[in-house]
């Protein structure tokens, strides 16, 4: 019982938690507190806010401009979700099913990038993906060596190569964001994958399934759970993605947090700000909660 | 064996199984014949299982061939051979239901509608789980967890069915009864199982052959009786039940007797000739329950009505060390003349039998000529 006294002796249960909880409290709790009070209030000169309850700021965050922002966060946020899951599954797979000496290795490439920081990332992308970057070098390459093909066989050479824009559009923030998210999804997924009973997938083999419908019959849906945490995992912080919009993005791909970073320091309307940052924080904890109501479920049974 | 000479269902042939450079499988050939409930035994890392994995097909040879009904198994992946695997985890899919479960290869196969629901049904009767369709893996015990496994295997009608370990998660009342129902299982269906144990119990219950298997390679093939009354060599005997083992010499070696010198034991004498070189080192296998056990005094005349074996020869004294109670039998261990020890076991045919001896009792022993094995390796 020695395990559990921590919990029944309140003082040292108090010693333990209370730093943390003060920790939260001081740096997490008030500062969010003013920001959802702000959110009630409106500017009143340069530095003033008079806080006087008005439901103004969220009348406006839901005029058409601000949802067709909200909306297209969201369709990007999925859309990075979606590629993360597809291209990430089978990593996380290949990670799982390979032999011991390899594995460790494997996840070490996954978590690399984190161990680098987001700015510099994405300016290394930025690099590969320019007009002088190597992904058009590559791409002129390729280009120039079908055009001899060409010529070869006695065709007329492909006209010359022009540099494809692969940056400052909605392409590079979907590449940018999928770049950045990648090792969120696959570090859940491979969690639930290792977990999984390799002997299971041993008996659908044995029943005659081939692979294709083991892996979609038998390894998906036990991973399910972990589906769920890698979509959730990538689709948060991809729905507030700031950074990568901001830098590889054009005009048009700005996404939430790029406004609500407007209105906090270019536009200096701290009120409207705020009110957008509680509509994106309500929208994800909906999110947490769907997802939460749908992992009970099975027990239910 | 009146039967008609069967045919072999899987051989194989000269089967080695490296693990970068240990050989799990070393040279193995054995023919498994049709029908028949053959059980792999071994201790555990024998290369037993990498044996059954191999006829499946999740492991592949590194070198010798496997024919199941005549057919190479090279380059067949599991999922084209007409083998069925019941798994030592059982591996029931846990997210669906009994039924899902049972139909799942019927399904993979391309069997639609009403045969589906007959054949499951069908299935779930032969492993008296009738009317569990609708149940879900986590509301059943491990047994009924393993009988979903055998109905999914058996729906499949394969020509050999596998079982890895299919007992060891089950407590002791519900293996035995299994053991039965197995055998019976295999029985009713007629088809070829091949199962994999470490429990020698396990093995002589159901098996119709036993292949003993150890450090990859097979020690001896053999009828359940004939493995224990006859094993081979000193870990089959060792392995398969309980045994005394003495090191001796071979004195007398004649088509009809024989004659063993051991250090520990005294002199042995068998009805029966061993064929080995004159003064070679054997071993003499004794087994616990083929000793006669009795009190000095009365020895004699037990002796002279059992004996077939000429004075002085299978007689030993020795006094009691140890003594353990099993209720059916009672385990005696005796510290003989020479300083080794014994293993003696003693049925208690009726309720007061184990009150004749205790602790450091003198006590003499003797066995029928019929009963040491020599062994030569």
């Amino acid at each position: 019982m020695a395990e559990q006294d921590w919990k029944t002796n309140k003082r040292v249960f108090a010693a333990v938690s209370l730093p943390t909880l003060l920790w939260t409290i001081l740096f997490f709790a008030i500062p969010m507190a003013i920001v959802w009070v702000y959110s009630f209030g409106q500017n009143a000169g340069l530095n003033e806010i008079d806080i006087s309850g008005t439901l103004d700021n969220y009348k406006r965050a839901t005029e058409w401009l601000y949802l067709g922002i909200f909306g297209k966060s969201f369709a990007v946020a999925a859309l990075v979700t979606l590629i993360c899951l597809i291209v990430g599954f089978p990593v996380a797979m290949a990670i799982t099913f390979a032999s011991e000496k390899w594995r460790p290795w494997l996840l070490l490439g996954i978590m690399l990038p984190f161990w680098t920081n987001l700015l510099v990332r994405t300016y290394a992308l930025m690099i590969i993906l320019g007009q002088q970057g190597y992904a058009n070098k590559g791409l002129e390459a390729l280009w120039g060596g079908a055009s001899w093909i060409k010529t070869l066989i006695g065709l007329q050479p492909l006209p010359t190569w022009e540099p494809a824009q692969l940056l400052f559009n909605n392409f590079a923030v979907v590449f940018g964001l999928v770049y950045v998210h990648l090792p969120f999804m696959v570090l859940p997924l491979y969690a639930a994958l290792d977990r999984l009973d390799r002997s299971l997938v041993e008996a659908s083999l044995d029943l005659g399934a081939g692979h294709f419908r083991t892996i979609m019959r038998i390894v998906v849906p036990l991973a399910a759970p972990g589906i769920v945490a890698g979509v959730m995992i990538t689709l948060i912080p991809a729905l507030g993605a700031y950074l990568t919009p901001d830098l590889m993005g054009g005009t048009d791909s700005q996404m939430i947090a790029n406004v609500i970073e407007r209105q906090f320091k270019k536009a200096n309307d701290w009120p409207f700000g705020a009110a957008l940052s509680f509509i994106l924080i309500y929208a994800m904890f909906i999110l947490i909660a769907l997802q939460s109501m749908r992992r009970k479920v099975p027990e239910l049974h | 064996m009146t039967d008609a000479p069967k045919k072999p269902i899987i051989q194989i042939q000269n089967v080695t199984k490296r693990f970068g450079k240990v050989a799990a499988v070393d040279n193995v050939s054995l023919d498994i014949l049709a029908g028949e409930f053959f059980v792999l035994l071994g201790p555990s890392g024998c290369g037993k299982t990498t044996l059954l994995r191999m006829i499946a097909g999740f492991e592949l040879p590194t070198e010798g061939t496997i024919l199941i009904d005549g057919q190479d198994m090279a380059g067949i992946p599991p999922n084209k051979r007409p083998v069925n695997m019941v798994f030592q985890s059982y591996a029931v899919f846990p997210h669906m239901s009994v039924a899902d479960n049972v139909a799942y290869g019927l399904k993979i196969a391309g069997v639609r509608g009403g045969e589906v629901k007959d054949r499951v049904a069908e299935a779930l009767e032969l492993v008296k789980l009738g009317g569990f369709e609708d149940r879900m893996p986590d509301q059943m015990s491990g047994g009924q967890r393993q009988r979903v496994a055998l109905a999914r295997s058996l729906i499949m009608r394969p020509k050999v069915l596998l079982l890895d370990e299919p007992l060891s998660a089950l407590d002791a009342k519900l293996r035995a009864q299994m053991q039965f129902e197995l055998a019976d299982l295999q029985d009713q269906v007629g088809i070829t199982f091949v199962t994999v144990t470490h429990d020698q119990d396990e093995a002589l219950s159901m098996a119709s052959r036993i292949a003993v298997i150890n450090k990859g390679d097979v020690s001896q093939l053999a009828t359940p009786s004939d493995l224990y009354e006859y094993p081979a060599n000193r870990f089959v005997a060792d392995f398969v039940g309980s045994v005394n083992i003495f090191e001796g010499k071979l004195t007398l070696d004649e088509p009809d007797k024989a004659a063993v010198d051991c250090a520990g034991l005294g002199k042995v004498y068998l009805n029966h000739g061993v064929t080995g070189p004159h003064g070679a080192d054997v071993w003499v296998a004794l087994r616990p329950e083929k000793i006669y056990l009795h009190v000095p005094g009365e020895g004699k005349a037990v002796r002279a009505a059992a004996q077939d074996a000429p004075e002085g020869y299978n007689f030993a004294r020795g006094k009691i060390k140890g003594m353990s109670y099993l209720g059916d039998i009672t385990l005696f261990e005796i510290e003989l003349e020479s300083g080794a020890r014994i293993r003696v076991s003693r049925p208690n045919l009726s309720r007061h039998d184990q009150e004749d001896f205790t602790w450091d009792d003198k006590v003499s022993m003797h066995w029928r000529a019929d009963s040491p094995v020599v062994l030569l390796s």
